[in-house]
């Protein structure tokens, strides 16, 4: 590790990237993070990359397509509008077995929404980035340096499962600045990619990157081959943080920016005497059940804290199975709740 | 015994899935052919694109990626960023290039990308059935059109070749066709042309080749290629529409 | 102990630059720091605004609502922010440009000709600095040493002319 910095969200991300091996970034304009398309502009051909501002979010997909087909370590990112046009040529990514990265800094939605911060693109990353039975890793950061290390991590398990991997961040962690530290360049090498399409030079069958199969039974072969892969994901991939979780009697589950919210909610309620603790998810997909489950050995119940109307409670509610009540308490719209909100919350659960 | 004809090497044993009378056949081996000569196959990464050519990659002995509907020339764009000293070319219909890809055409062809692109132009939607194209003819009767192509109602045929020759970053485009031997032959000459400007790191080529179609057409191949050579070639005009390094030259 | 900082003002009046030195004092100190920016629309001629937060400990949510100290640079922040100071506050009120009072008598306010005092002692456009350096005298989060770090770090390269003007503005912030 080297000297920490001060660096906004959106430019460490850019920065890991390039770090990690990412020579190839393809993206356009859309608030709040493009910084990470500027950073990428100054940076990349200072370090032999390639920046390209693409006609389109629809066509800068499609460019990480092609670059990811030829082996190399790709990315692209924009915010909620702009990963909806996104969703086809994801899905065609998903498809066809290519790791790359897709950084997602949410705003306020739906439609244009609004550019302020917001967590209300959950459903569509982890339920339907794109048509078809698929599913891509999604990591959510809640400070600047996990910006940095989810990265390496992102591209690391794409290339290991072959799935596209998503970085969701939102407004608020892109344009905030924190000390940073980068791990040594060249630390985390790309693996090899013997199925890339980069020319065979006579030297072996040639390879066909494609998502195209006629046949069901064809098609039905592949798709249950990548559950199998999705199967192993789930059963080693979760990740969360537990914070006083063990005696917690009110366990509050958050992730990315929430999460620092509601860690303030908790440690008030703390000193209040209530038991709370916090379950915060960093794997989104897979969604960290075995830590949900864990805490409901002693947690009599759950509380979700989301910018958005409510859309991980799903996943909470789903991993309980009834078994525990899960309240919900959330903003939208590019409000971030108050610690102050949240902390009512937890007392009125705690008179319960 | 000497040898007459031989498939190029560069052509896989996969069965051609396209209908009886279809030009596509002959325009992927002009293309397979060039690729032999210019003994690149090594070293070619192709796109196939979504429409009738969509099986393409199975055609190739190349390595290849299939794009999605239109996408073709962003994901040629991708691979040639991330492997500049390879061949990349993209063979797309007219739905896919002309209609869904317009931005992606245009803004490939903008920047001047090294690539080459294949342009089937039929007139018509082949693959879904025979619907309306951003080529089809004003009058011209499709499944969507049952009463001929109204310009007042469905505007008209986008001329691809006129369109991207006012910009900058294009560097080659010919229109040609394979309705007879000697247009097979220029059709085949453009063909290696664009890939060899490839090569030389020219930029941006393409050809369109216009074809026949005559499952949706509703004609025999015969009567199709009539059909090419009266309507189709009066409102597509062979020739060349830029040649930038002969336009150099020549000055 | 976390001190939470709000600096608010118009755009183009160093808001967000004063929030980064102060941010990369408490970096100096190897604290725990954040910084987060107002932005959007409200960024190009509008008002802008900055908390900071510099902490012993992680810190939880960076966006500060109820500011141990404001630094107001403009009537609408001052209006928007003051009844927000956490009881036992500061307030450092630009008085060049707000010509209000504050009736509250449980924070501490300063009312600060920096706009003025900047033009006159050929400090144009430190005013923010000023108030920076009157805040570290008031409440040491971090040291006078380390603030002359952090100006060195954040004044850019092809401004560094401008590195003596930043640390005379923090002295003459501490002296008023």
């Amino acid at each position: 590790m080297q000297e920490r910095v001060l660096m906004k969200g959106n430019e460490a991300l850019a920065e890991a990237a390039i770090r990690a091996g990412c020579r190839h970034y393809f993206g356009y304009p859309i608030t709040p993070q493009t910084e990470i398309a500027a950073y990428m502009a100054k940076r990349m051909p200072k370090v032999g990359g390639t920046f390209l501002q693409a006609e389109s979010e629809v066509a800068a997909i499609n460019m990480v397509l092609g670059a990811a087909s030829a082996g190399v370590r790709a990315m692209t990112s924009s915010s909620s509008p702009g990963i909806s046009l996104k969703c086809e040529g994801i899905s065609y990514i998903a498809g066809s077995d290519l790791p790359c990265l897709i950084v997602d800094v949410m705003r306020g939605g739906p439609g244009l929404g609004g550019i302020q911060p917001s967590q209300a693109d959950y459903w569509q990353v982890t339920r339907a980035l794109g048509h078809g039975d698929a599913q891509v890793l999604v990591y959510a950061p809640s400070t600047v340096q996990e910006m940095v290390d989810m990265v390496v991590k992102a591209y690391e398990k794409a290339e290991q499962y072959r799935v596209p991997a998503v970085l969701l961040a939102d407004g608020m962690l892109g344009q905030m600045m924190e000390p940073v530290s980068f791990p040594e360049e060249g630390a985390h090498a790309p693996a090899e990619k013997p199925w890339a399409a980069n020319g065979h030079q006579n030297a072996r069958k040639h390879n066909i990157i494609n998502s195209l199969f006629l046949k069901p039974d064809e098609l039905e072969n592949r798709v249950r081959e990548r559950f199998q892969r999705y199967a192993l994901i789930q059963k080693n991939e979760q990740l969360a943080e537990e914070t006083m979780v063990e005696d917690a009697e009110i366990a509050v589950v958050a992730y990315g920016a929430s999460a620092r919210i509601a860690m303030n909610a908790v440690k008030a309620a703390r000193a209040e005497g209530i038991k709370a603790g916090l379950i915060r998810p960093v794997s989104l997909w897979p969604f960290p059940t075995d830590a949900i489950r864990r805490a409901a050995g002693q947690a009599k119940q759950f509380l979700c804290v989301e910018m958005s109307m409510g859309q991980m409670v799903d996943d909470v509610r789903l991993t309980l199975e009834g078994s525990r009540p899960v309240a919900f308490y959330g903003r939208t719209g590019g409000i971030i709740p108050t610690p102050a909100e949240v902390l009512d919350q937890i007392k009125e659960l705690a008179k319960s | 015994m000497a040898i007459v004809y031989k498939k190029p090497s560069t052509l896989t044993d996969a069965a051609l899935s396209y209908c009886p009378g279809c030009t596509h056949g002959i325009i992927q081996k002009l293309v397979a052919e060039s690729i032999e000569e210019l003994g690149v196959v090594g070293n070619t990464v192709g796109v196939a694109p979504v429409g009738c050519s969509v099986m393409a990659y199975d055609f190739y002995t190349c390595d290849m990626v299939q794009a999605p509907h239109g996408r073709a020339p962003a994901v040629a764009t991708g691979l040639k960023r991330a492997l500049p000293d390879r061949v990349i070319f993209t063979y797309q219909g007219d739905g896919d290039l002309a209609a869904i890809g317009t931005a992606e055409t245009v803004h490939a062809a903008t920047r001047g990308e090294n690539i080459t692109i294949i342009f089937v132009n039929n007139a018509i939607y082949g693959m879904t059935g025979g619907q309306m194209a951003p080529t089809t003819l004003p009058g011209q009767v499709t499944q969507t059109t049952p009463y001929g192509r109204d310009p007042e109602v469905a505007g008209y045929p986008v001329r691809v070749c006129e369109m991207l020759s006012a910009l900058d970053g294009a560097e080659y485009l010919e229109r040609v066709t394979v309705n007879n031997i000697p247009n097979l032959r220029k059709a085949k000459k453009a063909i290696k042309k664009a890939f060899q400007n490839q090569i030389d790191g020219k930029g941006f080529s393409l050809v369109e080749v216009i074809s026949t179609c005559p499952t949706n057409w509703g004609m025999t191949p015969v009567e199709a290629l009539g059909w090419l050579e009266e309507k189709m070639l009066p409102y597509y005009p062979l020739g060349v529409y830029k040649d930038r390094s002969a336009q150099k030259e020549g000055e | 102990m976390t001190a939470n900082i709000l600096l608010a003002g118009f755009g183009g009046q160093g808001i967000l630059f004063a929030g980064k030195v102060l941010a990369y004092a408490g970096l100096a100190e190897d604290k725990q720091v954040s910084w987060l920016p107002s932005y959007g629309p409200e960024m190009r001629g509008g008002t802008a605004n900055c908390s900071v937060c510099i902490s012993e400990d992680p810190i939880g949510s960076p966006l500060v609502l109820a500011p141990d100290v404001l630094v107001a640079m403009n009537a609408p922040s001052y209006d928007k922010f003051i009844d927000a100071v956490v009881p036992g506050g500061l307030a450092l009120v630009d008085s060049t440009l707000i010509d209000r009072k504050c009736k509250r008598t449980d924070i501490a306010v300063f009312y600060l000709p920096a706009t003025a005092l900047a033009n006159e002692k050929e400090l144009q456009g430190l005013a923010n600095i000023i108030l920076v350096g009157k805040m570290i005298a008031e409440r040491p989060f971090v040291s006078f040493e380390s603030v002359g770090h952090a100006i060195d770090k954040c004044v850019p390269a092809r401004k560094a002319h401008l590195v003596e003007a930043n640390k005379r503005a923090i002295a003459l912030g501490k002296s008023l």
